[in-house]
């Protein structure tokens, strides 16, 4: 006979709220006796912008719900993050096996490390959600409770990264070999080529993962500041959650005016024009070019409307220099780094091979991550079945690389305006560049018949657009350090 | 000899003569490629695109074709190809997925032929019939190859991979219909150009894109390929069976492969990113590479023979800017500067040592294997006019060991019994001084005691240096303590790879065996195991058990290089050398000993006692127990050094905090981290778990909580739990239930394995005690050990 100790994980198992609240007379014993407060969920669902009967479902096959177990034993939780990409069980089966690589298991960073640079990045947009599921994380992990006072309490080192942190986060097309130079120049605090791309992997993915948490407005976990509140419910309140909520129904699918029915049909069949080929001239070289031009010129106008600030939040110990944010790429008049060539540098080729020789699995899972949501498609559209995406899909691809300035030098960026309307580049460029200005208007004015799984879906798109835009840029400083 | 007569005919009209040399070009080479009479070279990249003529000692400019006022997207160049059979004709692949081809006979500044715009991504490649003059294949980033005849204005046919982009695509040089096309997501396929709906073949070459692909220029079955994933693969398309024949594994993925003309067996690759070196290999040898040229600053991104039936000239150009000529007798030859030496444990502590035939000298005491014909040991390339192969000529040892002589029992013992923590530093000092002293390590025994007298309180210092100081000035009492020590020394057999420095003390001490000098970086036993025989394979002059290579005359034999298979025959027990602890001995007797403490770092026992005696005088009893502090770690440093890596982190652990902070982090951790590994081929887990926990190092600390996952079946349906809950998904009971009480136990679960019911530790050991068989009530006769 052998001893071991067989204790499944009994990490913190999040309490159910709704249970305590099941039996109404302990619960008002309870707070005639001890003065109890009981705290109550603040509004349901993962995501405040999508009803919750679109995200959870009854009949779940059997591989999505081991994904959702998985998930659940290995972090003792199923975040909303985790509910909300549960739409698209395909995708999100390879991001968390993504995630879990990169924060559980062997990599050249310590473990508090890598939470506490998820901390970092998701500071840069803001987003209370992630930052507050990592500092749990982070003291879970044995991290050092005073590091949470702000970055003037973290090693030399650790600060050391917050300017590769501000620029991937913003502008990453300024990041340059000197930046990794200056990471990696032998001293006390200097970082490791490993350690190094380790770190740039997980800045990148919380910052995009920040784009998606803001953009589709994940809620707070249930036992986070902000998941709950102590006031008793009031009638008021409730009504009004259930009825913003039909509100919102009502908008997406509800009454559908004849408006944007025509735009959906006129979508269609620009797409159906595209495919079969150019109806108009084809475009001369010049043309081409300026049509690039063009677009990253009108991402400029596309800016939201409201440009103040944020309400400040108690994140900014996490962020130096906090003024700094994404800052068009080109300006007029302004002098513009180089256009990134995205055939001069591809994942593909170049980046999968530096990461792959740094930070060995982790290129495997990346790449195979570009890839799924990349061909993720389902041939819907709205209600209309058996349609050919690929277009729409990559028209929305390189905007988002386009807002970055990365180049394709065969792609044709007048389709993207005639495939993208203009509340959707809005809601694109709000939430790759400043997801934390992202409302709720926004999301419901564009694309209003599509439905929620779709729009979750451009989130996806967003996300991984926008992490390899970035990741392209730092191995790109990486390499020209290396050569 | 044919084809020798066919070399020089197609060489004799041009001859090429040149050297090594470069050009600086304006803008990074996306591709090169050179015109049929070898004398010209066109560059191609996103800025550039110009002609050069390869002079005798440069490169000259002479014609630059991207003219014009605007220019477009189409000189944005992916690939160049000039034609082999018309000088004038080029074609170019752009990065917008256009084809262009041009026409150096045009009067006019802009040779600009025809446009194809028919990909709708990049295009890849381009690739002219190698017979056919109006032919162009292409290959792009949209999933299609597009075949055009230059002689209308749109394609022919139009091949699709049905998926992925086509990254390269060749045409087959002996067979007119074939050609080859190679994917993005890893697959090969072959296609008749007769058939545009549906490939020939398709195998799944590489693990990621398939780069680029080169058919043999003589051979018509061979295929060879490089992806992504590091490898060069050489595939044997002639029979309807595709086979792998070679494969050579990179460092880097590979961008380009290329066989080098007029060599069966060779070709050059370049990498598409990190390593900036061009290799040409030797398929049959895949290790080394056979050449290297090393002269570009960033990445090779065009490699191409000089002309198709000269093997000694590449032409290459890269992303930093460079046009290189490279001469093959200047390549570097890493076969040269690598050591042909090999070592190996074998299953029972055996070790087999192979290396160069002239390491090992003359010697009187070897056997020759000379003899044993029918075994050829290595085998030599017969030196080759123009390429120097190396020849190498090598020789294998085995080494025995004596049954038990380097047993490891001490180490598993003294781990074991060492006591790490929980009582006073005295009384731990003392249990190790004994446990050592019980398995006669003397000198570890004694090490712990002084390390007692020097830490615990100063009062018990006095008594001790008063002995040690009647040890000094007896003189002879200490010689001889020390002469026991050293023979205590001498046969402990430990695992340990010696230091150069005491080698060498060791071999001038002992000319009488000048073996050790050859062999002391096999012993595993140093100072007390000698080798007294070896194996040897010689087969100088045996040139008919040897494969010879040789190019010159016979380019196109098949010879596999066949290992030999019984090297070793003959063994011979390894004996011990009584004379090992003579040298130790000799040292001490040697007059510079007690002055230097550097040059005595091999005996420990004599820092330590000329240490207490000289302290003595100066401090009496009133020493700060830190002033030892440099001492203890020099001997940390030397236990460690000596491969007694227990003893040096022991010390560290039981001292604490004491002498700590005088280590560096690192050497800590390396430390810990061999001791642990030590530890746990042992199996000693619960030792190195303790280790674990009370290192202060936090990277060692953090061991214990990495994989701390137990799989475990259910008991009831014996599968898998994949759920990590209680419950069982698949019966739907709990499946950690006590046999005893029968509530679900958490927390320790012993459980029998062989009818897998368990329970409580203490339930079941209560049971246990009274019955014999299971609580269960199966029948199963459990044991509790």
């Amino acid at each position: 006979m052998r001893v071991a100790a067989a204790s499944p994980h009994s990490s913190s198992l999040e309490p159910v709220l709704q249970d305590y609240l099941t039996c109404d007379q302990c619960k008002r014993a309870r707070i005639k006796d001890r003065r109890v407060k009981i705290p109550r969920p603040l509004g349901q669902g993962p995501s405040s912008f999508i009803p919750v009967k679109e995200i959870v479902h009854k009949g779940l096959e059997d591989s999505e719900r081991q994904l959702f177990i998985e998930a659940f034993v290995s972090t003792g939780r199923v975040d909303n993050v985790t509910m909300v990409m549960g739409l698209h069980p395909q995708y999100l089966e390879s991001f968390w096996k993504t995630q879990y690589y990169l924060l559980q298991m062997d990599g050249p960073l310590p473990y508090h490390y890598r939470h506490y640079i998820a901390v970092m990045a998701a500071a840069r947009h803001q987003c209370l959600y992630l930052v507050s599921l990592h500092v749990n994380e982070f003291l879970q992990v044995g991290g050092n409770a005073e590091w949470l006072n702000g970055l003037n309490f973290v090693p030399q080192k650790m600060r050391n990264l917050n300017e590769i942190n501000k620029i991937l986060a913003h502008r990453p097309w300024l990041i340059t070999k000197e930046h990794i130079e200056n990471l990696l120049k032998t001293g006390e605090n200097s970082w490791s080529l490993a350690e190094l791309i380790h770190a740039v992997v997980l800045l990148t993915h919380y910052h995009s993962l920040a784009s998606f948490v803001l953009g589709c407005s994940i809620r707070h976990e249930l036992d986070q500041d902000g998941g709950f509140t102590f006031r008793p419910p009031s009638p008021q309140s409730c009504d009004s959650d259930s009825a913003s909520n039909s509100g919102s129904e009502e908008t997406v699918n509800g009454s559908a005016s004849r408006d944007d029915l025509r735009e959906l049909e006129i979508l269609m069949e620009k797409m159906k024009l595209l495919q079969e080929g150019r109806p108009d001239v084809e475009a001369s070289q010049e043309e081409m070019a300026t049509r690039f031009e063009r677009e990253k010129r009108e991402s400029l106008l596309v800016a939201p409307a409201d440009r103040e600030s944020v309400s400040p939040t108690n994140l900014s110990c996490f962020v130096e220099d906090a003024d700094f944010g994404y800052k068009d790429f080109s300006r007029r008049g302004e002098q513009t780094p180089p256009t990134f060539r995205a055939q001069d540098y591809s994942w593909e080729d170049h980046g999968y091979s530096l990461i792959n020789r740094l930070y060995p699995e982790v290129g495997q899972l990346l790449d195979e991550k570009f890839q799924v949501v990349y061909n993720l498609t389902y041939n819907t559209m709205a209600m209309h079945c058996g349609v050919d995406t690929s277009m729409l899909r990559r028209a929305i691809w390189n905007y988002i690389h386009c807002v970055f300035g990365i180049r394709y030098d065969d792609y044709d960026y007048g389709e993207v305006n005639q495939l993208l309307e203009r509340s959707l580049k809005i809601y694109i460029k709000t939430v790759a560049c400043y997801p934390e200005k992202t409302t709720k208007r926004m999301y419901i004015s564009f694309w209003r018949h599509f439905r929620h799984s779709e729009k979750v879906h451009l989130n996806l798109l967003l996300l991984e657009a926008r992490m390899q835009a970035a990741l392209l840029y730092a191995l790109r400083a990486i390499t020209r350090y290396m050569t | 000899m044919e084809k020798m007569a066919r070399v020089t005919t197609a060489l004799s009209g041009t001859t090429i003569t040149g050297r090594t040399m470069f050009y600086h070009l304006d803008a990074p080479a996306n591709a090169i490629s050179v015109c049929r009479d070898a004398a010209q070279v066109v560059v191609a990249g996103r800025n550039i695109f110009k002609i050069y003529s390869i002079e005798e000692e440069q490169f000259v400019e002479k014609a630059n074709l991207r003219v014009g006022r605007k220019l477009s997207l189409n000189f944005s160049c992916a690939d160049v190809v000039w034609h082999q059979m018309d000088d004038n004709l080029l074609a170019t692949a752009a990065t917008n997925g256009a084809v262009v081809t041009w026409n150096l006979g045009k009067q006019s500044r802009n040779k600009q032929d025809q446009l194809f715009t028919e990909h709708k991504r990049t295009v890849n490649k381009v690739c002219f019939h190698p017979n056919e003059v109006h032919m162009l294949l292409s290959g792009s980033q949209d999933g299609y190859m597009k075949c055009f005849d230059l002689r209308k204005r749109e394609s022919v046919s139009t091949f699709s991979g049905q998926s992925e982009s086509v990254r390269d695509v060749q045409f087959s040089v002996r067979d007119y219909f074939t050609f080859a096309a190679s994917f993005e997501n890893g697959n090969v396929q072959l296609w008749d150009m007769r058939r545009p709906d549906r490939y020939d073949r398709m195998f799944t070459a590489h693990n990621g894109p398939v780069f680029c692909c080169d058919w043999h220029p003589d051979d018509k079955g061979w295929l060879a390929t490089g992806g992504r994933d590091k490898m060069v693969k050489v595939w044997d398309v002639s029979t309807t069976k595709t086979k792998e024949i070679y494969c050579v594994q990179t460092i880097a993925s590979v961008a380009r492969v290329k066989w080098r003309p007029e060599m069966k067996y060779h070709l050059a690759t370049c990498s598409m990113m990190v390593d900036h070196n061009i290799y040409v290999w030797d398929i049959r040898r895949p290790y080394i590479p056979f050449g290297m040229f090393e002269e570009h600053k960033d990445v090779t991104t065009g490699i191409v023979w000089r002309h198709i039936h000269d093997p000694y000239y590449l032409l290459s150009g890269s992303k930093d800017s460079t046009l290189y000529q490279h001469m093959f007798n200047d390549a570097s030859r890493p076969v040269d500067r690598a050591n042909p030496e090999g070592l190996c444990y074998g299953l029972f502590g055996d070790l087999a040592f192979a290396g160069k035939d002239s390491m090992f000298g003359s010697d009187s005491n070897r056997k020759t294997y000379g003899g044993e014909r029918r075994y050829p040991i290595f085998f030599f390339k017969k030196p080759d006019l123009s390429e120097q192969f190396a020849n190498v000529s090598s020789a294998l040892n085995v080494f025995e060991t004596e049954l038990g002589s380097n047993s490891m029992d001490w180490f598993v013992n003294m781990a074991q019994q060492y006591i790490l923590t929980g009582r006073s530093l005295a009384d731990l000092c003392d249990h190790n001084a004994k446990i050592a002293k019980e398995l006669y390590r003397y000198q570890v025994a004694q090490t712990w005691t002084m390390l007692r007298i020097v830490y615990s309180n100063p009062g018990a210092i006095s008594s001790v240096n008063l002995n040690q100081s009647i040890g000094k000035s007896g003189g002879l009492p200490l010689m001889n303590s020390l002469k026991e020590l050293s023979v205590a020394l001498g046969n402990e057999t430990r695992l340990e790879r010696g230091k150069a420095e005491n080698r060498q003390e060791i071999n001038h001490l002992d000319s009488s065996n000048p073996l050790i000098t050859a062999n002391e970086e096999n012993e595993e036993t140093e100072g007390s195991d000698v080798p007294a025989d070896y194996l040897f394979g010689d087969v100088e002059g045996d040139e008919d058990d040897l494969y010879m290579v040789d190019h010159e005359n016979a380019p196109a034999e098949e010879h596999e290089y066949i290992l030999p298979q019984e090297a070793f025959q003959l063994r011979h027990e390894i004996i011990d050398n009584p004379s090992a602890p003579d040298h130790l001995q000799d040292k001490v007797e040697s007059p510079h000993v007690s002055g230097n403490e550097a040059e005595t770092v091999c005996l420990t026992p004599i820092e330590s006692f000329s240490l207490m005696s000289i302290s003595q005088p100066l401090y009496d009893a009133y020493l700060p127990a830190d002033y030892f502090n440099s001492l203890v770690k020099d001997m940390l440093h030397y236990y460690a050094e000596q491969g007694d890596v227990q003893m040096a982190v022991s010390v560290l652990i039981v001292l604490g905090d004491r002498i700590r902070k005088e280590i560096d982090e690192q050497t800590q951790e390396h430390w810990y981290t061999s001791y642990i590994d030590l530890l746990q081929r042992f199996k000693l887990w619960n030792v190195s778990n303790e280790v674990i926990k009370l290192s202060t190092c936090s990277s060692i600390n953090c061991f214990n909580q990495a994989s701390t996952t137990l799989h475990i079946n259910c008991s009831n349906c014996k599968r898998p739990m994949s759920s990590k809950g209680w419950i069982c998904d698949r019966c739907r009971q709990c499946a950690s239930m006590c046999a005893v009480c029968h509530q679900v136990v958490k927390g320790l679960f012993v459980w029998c394995q062989g009818c897998s019911h368990g329970g409580h530790l203490e339930h079941i050991m209560n049971w246990l005690k009274t019955s014999s068989h299971c609580p269960a009530g199966c029948g199963h006769l459990c044991e509790y050990t």
